[in-house]
């Protein structure tokens, strides 16, 4: 604890320059809404440790070639050598020497295929987080363009957008996705998105983007209606500041707060999602690896059953995942948003 | 009351309106080509003309829409001129896979994805806002504190993974329940209401674990706010019994919040649990729409997604009605 104090103020803000001019104004107050975050989660042995967590699963991710490259596997070769696999008992099914983590594999191997479950993991860790955070990008620049443009501009505009986002709040959203992904996919298969494994990863961002974003404009919406009657904003109008540039100006940077709150709650929902629409085989597929399309492998031919561990190993990475992703995103919220706290 | 009922199924009937035409739109335009979809693989070029045809393709957009609500009030012909076959009413188009009614096809699958929803609805309530409420009222204690670490590990758990456990634990390992059978689908059938418990019981607790974590989060944030506002001061300050106010005057004015998610929730799980009816192989409605969407089936998963979408949106003006009813507070204009 006190190490990481000692080490603080070189993360944190460096000191202020005194606020003379209002050019120096606006980039102290977009640091200090990160600098807030940080010294409340600092507080927290919770947030701390699911931050660390979070860090530690992304650089798993970022390193899966170097990481896999160390173990002497990747996660494309199939070992189905009787050495390995099981040619008589249960066919197909790893030796009990390769089953569980040994020096070769160290996560073992993948029954059936022979492929190296930690290699997959890994790279499996690339393209579910690739897709987690890109469609999390798409709806958020979405949510927060058109609910800031709803509470802005008021009137036809509001009244257009808020019935749009009560329709995609309407709809089912596992359904929908799930049925229109294949028919995206027909549509970009003939398009520079539509390149082998990229197609699945592309239409995934795409359609979870795409679903995602009603919920924030909402919200931004209402914290936009305010803020629009601020002293501030009738200033910038009165030196005839545009429409476009109020609103990217003053009200947009105004609610990164929110934002960023809700961003960070996003990310885990679209893991989940992603492992969802694998799992049911509509995402992500072999030989491509995600942590879905794992889940999927390990339910099809009912391989959990004789080699449950084929199953838990990514299932226990999505649950720490999802979890750290959730106890962070509960921090940022504690400590952006106190009226919207858990007592 | 009365004009504020008018004016909420005013408004239904509209959003069911353009619902419809939506998920019409995003399907019939969507694919690059239905036709060559519900021809099949290996389809010669006059094939696909002829299936255009036989599908009404060839109509312009607008009529093929409206012959498909036409179908939702009476019985049409469908198909090719020359080579029609009656639908039905209520009429959803025909399954491009079996060319049975998807009505039917509907029909079949709503009493598995019924059995699914009730029985996880009542435990993940009795669960959720029975535990909500204990937090709140230990609100800082031991307990209080373990109900909502438990909650945020719930939230954390995909079905999958919770479910594939659940059956390799129960069923595969200690063996005390039997693998889901397609032969139940009601508590009134031949086997009688033990085996329909035994039968879902598994999906129901996969369905719960997820759900009731957010339910206690929300029951606990609302109790306790209700807890310090000033009419329960005043219910304890005439000196009625603690447990008339916690009930009768708390759980009451605090429940609200719960009530719009149940009634959300409900409406979505109608429309088919998809993930889990999929892992424990139960043909509901999200089971059907998965293996639909994945052989390009269009009309069937068209159907229940806008079947799933109108399930919502009903949910939503039953609670805005509920809220009266439970909440003294509310009063309709």
């Amino acid at each position: 604890m006190t190490q990481i104090q000692s080490v603080e103020p070189s993360i944190g803000s460096p000191p202020l320059p005194p606020a003379t001019s209002p050019e120096a104004k606006a980039p102290a107050e977009a640091r200090s809404l990160l600098a807030t975050a940080w010294m409340r989660i600092r507080r927290s042995k919770i947030a701390l440790l699911s931050l660390c967590v979070v860090v530690a699963i992304l650089l798993f991710a970022i390193l899966a070639p170097v990481l896999s490259a160390m173990s002497g596997n990747d996660p494309y070769t199939s070992n189905t050598s009787p050495e390995v696999l099981d040619d008589f008992q249960t066919p197909g099914l790893p030796l009990p020497g390769y089953m569980y983590p040994s020096a070769q594999h160290w996560l073992g191997v993948e029954p059936g295929l022979g492929r190296d479950l930690f290699a997959r993991l890994a790279y499996g860790g690339q393209v579910s987080l690739t897709i987690a955070l890109l469609s999390t990008v798409v709806s958020v620049v979405l949510g927060t363009v058109l609910g800031a443009a709803a509470g802005y501009f008021g009137g036809k505009t509001d009244a257009i957008i808020s019935r749009i986002m009560d329709l995609f709040l309407a709809f089912p959203h596992l359904l929908l996705v799930l049925s229109l992904t294949p028919i995206l996919q027909s549509r970009l298969r003939d398009t520079p998105l539509g390149e082998g494994s990229f197609l699945p990863m592309a239409s995934l961002v795409i359609i979870l983007g795409f679903f995602g974003w009603a919920y924030l404009a909402r919200i931004v919406r209402g914290q936009v209606l305010s803020l629009r009657e601020r002293e501030f904003v009738e200033a910038a109008r009165s030196f005839g500041a545009s429409h476009l540039s109020i609103l990217f100006r003053q009200i947009i940077p105004n609610v990164m707060g929110v934002v960023l709150v809700y961003a960070t709650m996003l990310i885990p929902t679209n893991i989940s999602a992603e492992a969802a629409l694998s799992f049911l085989g509509v995402g992500v597929k072999d030989p491509t690896p995600s942590w879905g399309q794992m889940l999927n492998a390990a339910q099809s031919g009912n391989w959990y059953l004789s080699d449950p561990w084929f199953l838990a190993v990514p299932g226990v990475m999505l649950i720490v995942t999802v979890l750290a992703f959730n106890l962070l995103g509960d921090a940022v919220r504690d400590a952006l948003d106190p009226k919207a706290s858990r007592h | 009351m009365m004009t504020f009922i008018l004016r909420r199924t005013g408004s239904l009937v509209l959003l069911l309106a353009a619902v419809s035409f939506i998920t019409f739109t995003l399907f019939q335009l969507g694919p690059s080509d239905p036709a060559a979809a519900a021809c099949g693989q290996e389809c010669t070029p006059e094939r696909v003309a002829e299936a255009r045809v036989a599908l009404g393709m060839d109509q312009p957009f607008l009529v093929q829409y409206a012959d498909y609500i036409r179908g939702l009030f009476s019985s049409r012909m469908i198909g090719a001129p020359g080579a029609q076959t009656l639908c039905e009413w209520p009429c959803l188009g025909k399954s491009f896979q079996t060319n049975e009614n998807v009505a039917d096809i509907i029909g079949r699958s709503l009493p598995y994805t019924f059995s699914m929803a009730i029985g996880a609805l009542v435990l993940w309530t009795i669960s959720g806002v029975g535990l909500g409420l204990l937090a709140a009222l230990r609100k800082g204690s031991p307990v209080d504190k373990f109900i909502v670490g438990a909650a945020s590990v719930g939230v954390s758990l995909p079905i999958p993974v919770t479910g594939l456990f659940l059956l390799l634990l129960f069923v595969n390992q200690l063996h005390l329940l039997p693998f889901t059978t397609n032969e139940i689908n009601s508590p009134f059938g031949p086997q009688g209401p033990g085996a329909w418990v035994a039968n879902y019981l598994l999906p129901w607790i996969a369905l719960a674990v997820l759900f009731s974590a957010s339910y206690i989060r929300v029951t606990r944030t609302n109790m306790i706010e209700t807890f310090g506002e000033d009419f329960i001061r005043t219910a304890r300050a005439k000196g009625l019994a603690p447990r008339t106010v916690t009930f009768k005057h708390g759980v009451r004015a605090g429940i609200t919040p719960v009530v719009t998610m149940l009634g959300m929730d409900i409406g979505l799980l109608l429309g088919g649990a998809v993930l889990t009816e999929q892992i424990f192989s139960v043909p509901g409605l999200g089971f059907t729409a998965v293996h639909a969407a994945i052989s390009g089936d269009l009309p069937v998963t068209m159907a229940i997604t806008m079947l799933a979408a109108f399930f919502v949106i009903v949910a939503n003006v039953v609670v805005d009605l509920a809220y009266a009813a439970i909440d003294p507070r509310v009063r309709l204009q």
